[in-house]
Formats: structure tokens, sequence, C-alpha cells
């Protein structure tokens, strides 16, 4: 506990004074490449085959290419990625379990590897062994463990259970007892591949808790490698974006969040233009998600960049082919991805969204930004007409959805991350207890 | 003295305590929910002794006429056992802790070495139950009791040895357990474990002096070692007693001294391979 009294007298570790720190984690121009069977079969008689015909079996495939980075001492180090772009093989050969074909990785002080929540763990043995086990593991000796037990079976909140075989915990449990043994471990660098998404919403917020407390003290370096931006923002100090196995972009973690973002933005825009590609080429009336034969195209697309900040205007296009009348509705739902809900809708039937323009036409729109914080959201459009004698609601015809929904994100310095709203167009204000009581008896 | 005590603390250290962890589970989960639990690893060695001696001593009568025949015969029987399961476990451990050695770096030989002292306990339990039986045919122990731990200890290696040999094998080729359960076989033939040498020798013939390099293969040697310097050293042959010359005497610790730099050698080479290759 001493130690821990002390770490906190001392400077946290930040993106300006990290510099001054010694380097932990040394990554210098590591390639990596792996052998990806042409062959079938694995075996004797296979490789006999081979060796005769003089194929090699396989192909070299290339997933690192020159990584190099540095990490010191007490930050909070994001690596971010698309899935299939090297980042679990670079957390792989940082934790000695690949070898690197080229370059070298060099660790000071006790590295403890989390790739996957709970290793080793066995449902036959009670939650005490297994924490023994995975400790174990882990690198460390019984004394160890004994120091840490308590504290693991405090923070995973399973002290009534802990002689309980594994088999008969809920999976929620198991994941908790094997993320407390992952965080409590006294390690001097912790490598964490993407396993912030356990447990009730309680538990997620003593991680958030506690990840926050680490990022306060110097001594421990934590290595956070994952997919989900937000985490990024929320823990690190700097972070890392790797693509296709090469390093995008390295430095403060807003950068890096502005390229990871539109690259994702951007990979969704390709695979979009791919798939529509395919679809004519193959001349087949296959609708997409949402779409039929009355009204073949339904296309919400962004004018404006992908990434906005909230006191640009946000325009988009909507594309339709519909053909049956000349009295019809758009209405459009801006979607929040990550908060969930919808935020904005136009309405069914609203005036300024009725269109008398039957065939294939393009629409124009404009939307203000400067309510939200940051965020990622998706417009969807369906195309609507008219119910005789009902004034209240119309017909759906159809509705973009997936690729033909268009998505963009906020991403503003000033803004916060939490709460959809602003604090700039939103406040809470403070008053007397006089104005609070007339003020209610008015109303 | 003791910084050298710390440097091997260091290097070892992590070993001892993987080492550690994986042979206390697996002892645990090797009885789990079985009635008998513990006893079995017993009652193994012992149900199958009692076919062998049926078959063997009393059916066909290939015992030698000694009153500690019996002993003899589940002494052999215990330590191949000790041998085939090393070699069996061992083969498959890399493989089947794959998915532990792609997660956490450790000296993936751990592995196989939990493996080996796992079926060194059973042979601890296995050696007691021989012990009760020569105690009940009054066998008489002699000083040579205290070279069975090295006889012991060069079973072990040649097991240990065969064990990484495969597994780096297996790892690449599923085939190798099939080749080894062949192999197994024809080892367990060509060693007088279940027949006494004798039984071959005196029947004459010009096989009957080829039967002698059966002694030759380490592994007989150490088992006919033990079974000499623990029960019978009258009746028991060994090659330190069969043959003459140096250089054949010496043939089956050159094996097993070159069995191990071979095991260690080839499993060191590829284990950084492993996690990747699996």
């Amino acid at each position: 506990m001493s130690e821990a009294g002390e770490s906190q007298e001392l400077e946290s570790v930040t993106i300006d004074n990290y510099e001054s720190q010694p380097v932990v984690l040394d990554v210098e121009h590591v390639d990596k490449w792996f052998k990806l069977p042409t062959e079938q079969a694995t075996g004797l008689k296979q490789a006999f085959i081979n060796w005769t015909k003089g194929i090699k079996g396989y192909k070299q495939q290339q997933v690192l290419k020159d990584v190099s980075f540095q990490v010191h001492r007490g930050e909070f180090f994001g690596i971010v990625g698309r899935n299939g772009g090297g980042k679990s093989t670079l957390l792989k050969i940082i934790s000695q379990i690949y070898y690197p074909n080229r370059g070298s990785v060099n660790v000071s002080g006790k590295l403890v590897p989390f790739i996957e929540l709970g290793v080793g763990f066995n449902p036959e043995l009670t939650g005490r062994e297994n924490v023994y086990l995975n400790g174990a593991l882990l690198g460390f000796t019984r004394e160890q463990v004994d120091d840490m037990y308590d504290e693991i079976v405090e923070f995973a909140e399973l002290e009534d259970f802990m002689d309980q075989k594994l088999k008969n915990y809920s999976s929620g449990m198991q994941v908790r007892l094997a993320f407390s043994v992952a965080i409590k471990a006294q390690g001097d660098i912790l490598v964490l591949d993407e396993v912030l998404a356990v447990g009730d919403e309680a538990f997620q917020r003593k991680c958030d808790d506690y990840f926050a407390k680490i990022r306060q003290d110097p001594t421990k370096t934590v290595i956070l490698v994952t997919h989900d931006m937000n985490a990024i923002k929320r823990y690190c100090t700097r972070a890392m974006f790797i693509q296709d196995g090469e390093v995008t972009a390295i430095g403060d973690r807003e950068t890096v969040a502005e390229s990871y973002t539109l690259a994702n933005l951007e990979a969704e825009r390709k695979e979009e233009k791919l798939k529509a590609e395919r679809a004519r080429k193959s001349g087949q009336k296959v609708y997409p998600n949402g779409l039929n034969e009355r009204c073949p195209v339904l296309r919400t697309y962004a004018i404006s960049p992908l990434v906005m900040t909230s006191d640009q205007i946000f325009r988009f296009a909507v594309e339709y082919e519909f053909n049956e009348t000349d009295d019809f509705y758009l209405a459009i739902a801006l979607h929040d991805i990550r908060r969930g809900g919808i935020t904005f809708d136009t309405g069914a039937h609203n005036p300024k969204l009725h269109l008398t323009k039957k065939g294939h036409h393009t629409v124009y729109f404009e939307m203000p930004l400067h309510l939200f914080n940051n965020g990622e959201f998706r417009l969807f459009t369906s195309l609507r007409t008219p119910i005789p004698g009902n004034t209240d609601t119309t017909d759906m015809v159809a509705v973009a959805l997936d690729d033909n929904a268009c998505t963009f994100a906020i991403r503003d310095p000033r803004n916060m991350d939490y709460a959809l709203i602003n604090t700039r167009v939103m406040s809470i204000e403070p008053i007397s207890k006089e104005d609070a009581e007339r003020g209610a008896a008015q109303q | 003295m003791k910084t050298l005590a710390q440097r091997l603390k260091n290097r070892y250290g992590y070993a001892m305590t993987v080492l550690r962890g994986l042979v206390k589970t697996d002892f645990k989960m090797r009885y789990q929910g079985s009635f008998l639990g513990v006893a079995w690893s017993v009652l193994k060695p012992l149900m199958l002794f009692c076919v062998m001696y049926l078959v063997f001593a009393k059916f066909l009568r290939m015992d030698d006429g000694t009153p500690t025949f019996p002993v003899v015969l589940l002494l052999g029987i215990s330590s191949w056992q000790f041998v085939t399961e090393t070699v069996g476990i061992g083969l498959r451990s890399i493989v089947d802790r794959g998915d532990l050695l792609r997660k956490v770096h450790f000296p993936n030989y751990i592995v196989v070495v939990s493996a080996s002292v796992g079926s060194l306990i059973s042979l601890g339990i296995n050696y007691v139950v021989v012990l009760v039986f020569a105690l009940f045919s009054h066998v008489q122990f002699t000083w040579r009791v205290l070279l069975v731990p090295i006889n012991v200890a060069e079973l072990y290696i040649i097991a240990l040895s065969m064990a990484l040999i495969l597994a780096t094998c297996y790892v690449y080729f599923r085939d190798v357990a099939h080749i080894w359960e062949v192999l197994q076989q024809i080892i367990f033939y060509a060693m007088p474990i279940i027949y006494p040498l004798s039984y071959v020798i005196d029947k004459g013939g010009t096989l009957a002096q080829l039967a002698k390099l059966e002694l030759l293969n380490p592994i007989a040697q150490a088992i006919q070692d033990i079974r000499h310097n623990l029960i019978a050293p009258e009746t028991q042959p060994t090659i330190w007693n069969t043959f003459d010359s140096w250089w054949l005497k010496s043939i089956p610790l050159v094996l097993t001294a070159l069995l191990l730099w071979f095991g260690i050698y080839i499993f060191r080479r590829n284990s950084r391979k492993f996690a990747e290759v699996m």
C-alpha cells in the first residue's frame, strides 16, 4: 500500500511529459509473415507429395510491415485498427508468443499479457484454484498470488463463490473473475486485448474507475488493443492506428481517433460502391434490404465530409427512383449509433419533404449540427405514399437501410463524448430558492 | 553459491511455478468424476498385471521358474507403462495445450515436462504396489537397491526425450500419433518384459544368441537394471553381465545421451514456431 501512496505523489504521465519517462517497450522495424497453407490436407502424405512435386504448399502473407514505436513508463497506450489489420499479431509479438521475422522487441519490466481473459481456466476447478493456476501461467508465484488474492475476489464481487467449481458459475461471473485477475495482476506493463466490454453496468463503471486510477499511476504502463474508439478516448494518453500491417497514425488520441473514424467510414463507402457495381454488372433484379420493385433506388449519401465539427452544416443527398405517382413523401430519421435511439425525425408527411416528381432523381438537404456533442450518426430515409382518407400517417413504400443509409461522425475538440446535446446550446442554471418557488407557482 | 542459486531461481523460477500449476491441475483432472478416483492409478496396473500373469506365466508357462517372477513381471510392466504414458500424453501435450500456448508466453517444454511428471507420479504409486508384492514374496533386498534411482532417472530421460521429439513432429504431422502406436507395440515385444530373456535363449537356435541384442535397447537396459537391482540380482540378466566388450555395454548409454541431445535440439529449434503453426 505504501507504494501506491508514494506513486500518487508523483506526477502522472500525460501527452506532454511522457517523453521524459524511460522507454519500457521498444518495438523496432518489426516485420511478420505468415505461411498460409494452400493445400487442404496437412499430413505426412501431403508433405511428401508436395516435396516430390516441388510445391511449397503454402503462400507467404505479410501481416506487419516495418512497425516501430516506443511506449514510455506510465503511459496508457492504445492500439486501434480494423479487424484483420494486424493489431492482434502485433500484440502477440509484444507478448513474445510470436516471433518477428525481422526487427526486435525490447521490454523492460514484467509484462503481463491478456490476449484472452481467463487463459487456462478449467471448469472442473474451483474459483480459488483457477485464480492460482491463472496466476501461475502469468508468472506469479504462490506467494504473489496470495498477496493479490483478496483484492481480486473483492473486485470480482465473488466472495461467496470462490470454493464453487467454475462450471457452476454463470458466464458473467467467469468473465468477471478473469477480468479481475487481469487488472489486479501486479505487473509493470499490462497488455489488454479488447476486454473492456464485459460484465453488467455496475461492473463496467468499476472498471472505468480502475482504468482512470491506473492512468494516474506513473509506475504502471498499459497497452490496450481495441477497435472501440471510445475506449481509446476515455483512457489513453497516446494511441496508434494500425492499418494493413502498417502504422498509419501515431500520437495524441484525437488525431488517431479522427484518422481511424475516417478510415472506417471510407472503407464502408468503398464497400458500398463495390456492391453497387457488382449488382449492376450481374444485371439481376436483386433489391437491397428495404427496397423493392416499386422503388428500386433509394439512397442517402453525404455531400459534406464524413467527419464534421459542431459548427458546420451537414449536407447530403437522397437519390430515388419511383414511378407510381407524383404525390409522395420522404421521411428522414437521424439515428445515434453509439448512444442508440432516434435523435430526430422529420415525420411521415412533412410538407418540406413532399415530392412531386416521379422518375429517377436526386434531392439535396442540409442539417445544422450545432446541438450535438461528438458521436457517430446515421441517416435513414424512407419513401412514403399518402393513404386516401387518412391524414395521420403515410404508407411506407421503401426504406434506405445498411449501405443505402448515410453514416457520418461529429468530432469537435470543444465537445464532450458522453451526452448527446452539447453544453453550448443547453445548460442547467443555478437559481435562488425564491426564484424556484415563484417560477413553479407561475406554471 | 548464493548467487548461483539466485541466478537459477531467476532463470527457472517462472518455469517451476507454471510446472507446479500444470502438474497439480493435470493430477486433479485425471480421475475427475470417477468413483474410485486416485485408486485407479493403482488398480489399473494391478488389473493389467493379473491378465499378463495369467496368460504368460500360468497358461503359456513362459516364466523362468523363480518365485520372484510375478513381482519382476509387475515391475517390468509398470516401468514400461510409464514410458508409454509419458510419450503418449507428452506427444499430444503441445497440441492439446495449444490454446494456452497461443495466449501466454511461457517456455513450452514445460507442457511436455508436466505430462512426464504426471506419469512419474503414477510410476511412484505403482512402485509402492510392487514393493508390497515384493515383501509378500520374500524378496531379499541388497545394497543394489541404491542404484535404482539412477536407473529410473535414465528411463525418465529416455521417455522425456522421445516425448519431446514426437511432440515436435506431432505439431506438424498428426500421423505421428498413429505411427507411435505401432512403434510402441514393436518396442514392447522386442524387449524381455512379458517373457524372460532366458526363456528365449534356452529354446536355442540361431536367433537365441540374437535375443541378447535386445538388451542394447536403452529402454530394455534400464528396465532390466531396475529389475536386477531392486528385486532379483541372481535371475535378471542385464547388459552388464551379458556382454563382455565395453563398447557393446556402452551402446545403450550412448543412445540415451544421443536421444536426449536430439530431443532438446529439435524441440528448441521448433518451439518458437509452435504458436503459429498449430
